[in-house]
């Protein structure tokens, strides 16, 4: 009984910690330039097929690792310069398609280069599962959570310490207030693309042992990471985290006591519930409308 | 001279069904009738889904939701049931309607992105449904829908008929039936675009806090839109469903819709003709890139990108602003 709650706990957690990482991605550029990123979902794919297919090559993991991880960080550079940044001018729905292009674009790149197999990814230490009063718990789990509170620690650090962290968010909150006062706000509309791009492909490396990868992967995490995203409240960090793990769990505990076939269907229903009583998620900041 | 002309709606009309005529002459084979047909009755589902997104500015990436609803009410009333195809499209339509408004009234609330996260959410669900409920649906492997029977008549794309003394194939019986479905949905949508309820939802778009302050009542108007798409796209899932003969949970799903949205904006929001287009131009994309191959999706990734980069008010509104242009530098060269 109690063994059984905590399998399907650790599985929320572990699912729902890479649900934050993609979440604080979608928030740090929706924050920085109000698009919502459907391509969010590549930067993970990228990361976890790169170092699937270095390591394959014979690059040792952790400089695979490194090298996706700098791959996504160019991509995220480059979907900002060259396919948000000519835009600026466009509709919500129109950026909304750009970004869905540029997700199909990059898919299309990944089923060239990789084919259309999944790919099995080696945990990161250890294949023994871990036992916890009666429950197992497979050791890249620990991996995910603690990498994934690394990210998140570093993200605030980075946000409240740095001179560019600040600069982001000067950027988000008065873009022709913080030109005025120095900053260059294009560079730092690329440089928030390409630390969500980092963020996406760590949480896509972290995870591959767990879920496998493939080239289309990225479409279904991704959309998770958004209605994580929305349940916390888009454009809050605190939102994301909360959003992510709460997500993780209930699925997982829906797909353990209720039914497996309908486990996608939890993610969906739950934002519908959120968005009912709470139309801006739970974190959520107040608009005052201006018109 | 031009710009009159596209502006003059009946006469937009008229282009379309003498477009819808002449065309037949192109078409050498069953594989390029039934390529229109599909274009044909997704057209006529965009028509509706602009009313939505182009008029009254509400985001929509659920509707391949409505559109497979449709589809499998029409598959399952007339496949499992038994039931006349007429009455299988009325009775879906009207209950596509009204799931439309028990949801449409609480989602419509939320604005922009959550309103998208909302629509996608709802579109999900039904394609999450439609996929597990096996023994009603087929589950992923789908189902088969019985021909369309017209008053009595068997509209099966593999039969012959004879209309006004001509031999005509199935597949051509099918243009005529679609053609004829797709002017009425254009007529419909533009007669609603020039009615009271077309203004209002115009007003709702450019300032839905304006249009409430003058005493329009914006959730209602947008929550009617929001059904009037949906009953297009439903009764639209019927026909296709008839059409094609085999449906599976892939009309219902996220790609669907978001090929659905893409179709209006990448045509031209807001405008009826610009959308068809649309639906024309997505529908034929991938016959043309069928040449690159493996690099299909890639190529089709890049054009989606390019086009909304460079046109991002969408293609028929560019090309009739480009062409008028134009013209306007003529007529002043010559003055």
């Amino acid at each position: 009984m109690l063994a059984e709650f905590l399998q399907y706990l650790f599985t929320g957690i572990t699912i729902g910690a890479t649900y934050a990482l993609i979440a604080l991605g979608f928030t740090l550029i929706y924050n920085a330039s109000h698009v919502i990123n459907f391509a969010q979902g590549e930067f993970l794919m990228i990361g976890g097929m790169a170092t699937v297919s270095l390591t394959a090559m014979g690059v040792p993991m952790i400089l695979a690792v490194v090298l996706a991880v700098i791959l996504a960080g160019l991509l995220g550079i480059a979907l900002q310069r060259l396919a948000i940044a000519p835009a600026k001018q466009a509709d919500v729905v129109t950026l909304i398609i750009i970004t869905i292009g540029a997700s199909i674009f990059i898919r299309g790149i990944a089923q060239v280069v990789w084919g259309k197999e999944y790919h099995v990814m080696q945990n990161f230490s250890t294949s023994e599962p871990i036992e916890v009063f009666g429950a197992v718990l497979n050791s890249q789990s620990l991996w995910v959570l603690g990498i994934g509170a690394v990210m998140v620690v570093g993200l605030v650090l980075f946000f409240t310490k740095t001179l560019i962290g600040k600069a982001i968010l000067a950027t988000s909150m008065n873009k022709e207030a913080a030109r005025l006062v120095g900053i260059r706000t294009q560079m730092v509309l690329m440089l928030a693309f390409m630390v969500s791009a980092l963020l996406g492909s760590v949480a896509g490396i972290v995870v591959a042992p767990i879920t496998f990868t493939s080239y289309d992967i990225g479409i279904i995490l991704g959309l998770k990471g958004f209605v994580a995203a929305a349940i916390g409240g888009l454009g809050s960090g605190v939102g994301a985290v909360v959003g992510g793990l709460s997500l993780g769990i209930v699925e997982a505990m829906a797909a353990g006591y209720i039914s497996s076939d309908y486990k996608d269907a939890v993610a969906f229903s739950m934002i519908l519930l959120v968005l009912f009583f709470m139309p801006r998620g739970l974190f959520g900041a107040k608009v005052v409308e201006r018109v | 001279m031009l710009n009159r002309f596209m502006q003059s709606r009946l006469r937009g009309l008229m282009v379309l069904a003498l477009i819808l005529i002449i065309l037949p002459v192109f078409l050498g084979n069953p594989f390029h009738y039934e390529l229109v047909i599909q274009m044909a009755i997704i057209a006529a589902t965009v028509v509706g889904l602009n009313l939505l997104v182009g008029f009254a500015g509400q985001i929509s990436l659920g509707h391949a939701g409505f559109f497979g609803l449709g589809a499998y009410f029409t598959g399952i009333a007339t496949g499992t049931y038994g039931w006349s195809s007429i009455p299988a499209l009325v009775v879906g339509a009207i209950a596509v309607g009204i799931i439309a408004w028990v949801v449409g009234r609480p989602i419509l609330r939320l604005k922009g992105h959550y309103l998208s996260m909302a629509t996608l959410a709802v579109g999900f669900i039904i394609a999450i449904i439609l996929n597990n409920e096996r023994a009603i649906t087929g589950g992923p492997d789908g189902m088969p829908v019985p021909a369309f029977d017209l008053f009595g008549w068997e509209l099966s794309t593999f039969g012959r008929y004879s209309l006004f003394g001509v031999d005509i194939s199935g597949v051509q019986a099918w243009y005529i039936l679609a053609s004829v479905v797709l002017l009425l949905a254009v007529w419909f949508a533009q007669n609603l675009i020039e009615s009271p309820i077309g203004r209002a939802l115009r007003s709702v778009k450019g300032s839905e806090v304006a249009a409430s302050v003058v005493g329009v009542d914006t959730a209602k108007y947008k929550s009617l839109v929001f059904v009037i798409s949906a009953i297009y796209a439903s009764v639209m899932g019927g026909l296709y469903a008839h059409f094609q003969g085999f449906i599976t949970p892939a009309v219902a799903s996220f790609e669907f819709s978001i090929l659905f949205i893409t179709m209006v904006v990448l045509g031209g929001m807001g405008s009826t003709f610009g959308v068809i287009l649309g639906a024309v131009v997505l529908k034929l994309l991938p016959q043309v890139l069928a040449d690159f191959q493996e690099l299909e999706t890639v190529m089709f990734g890049l054009i989606l990108m390019l086009t909304m980069i460079f046109m991002p008010k969408g293609l028929l509104p560019t090309i009739t602003a480009t062409v008028s242009k134009r013209m306007r530098k003529k007529a002043g060269g010559e003055a």
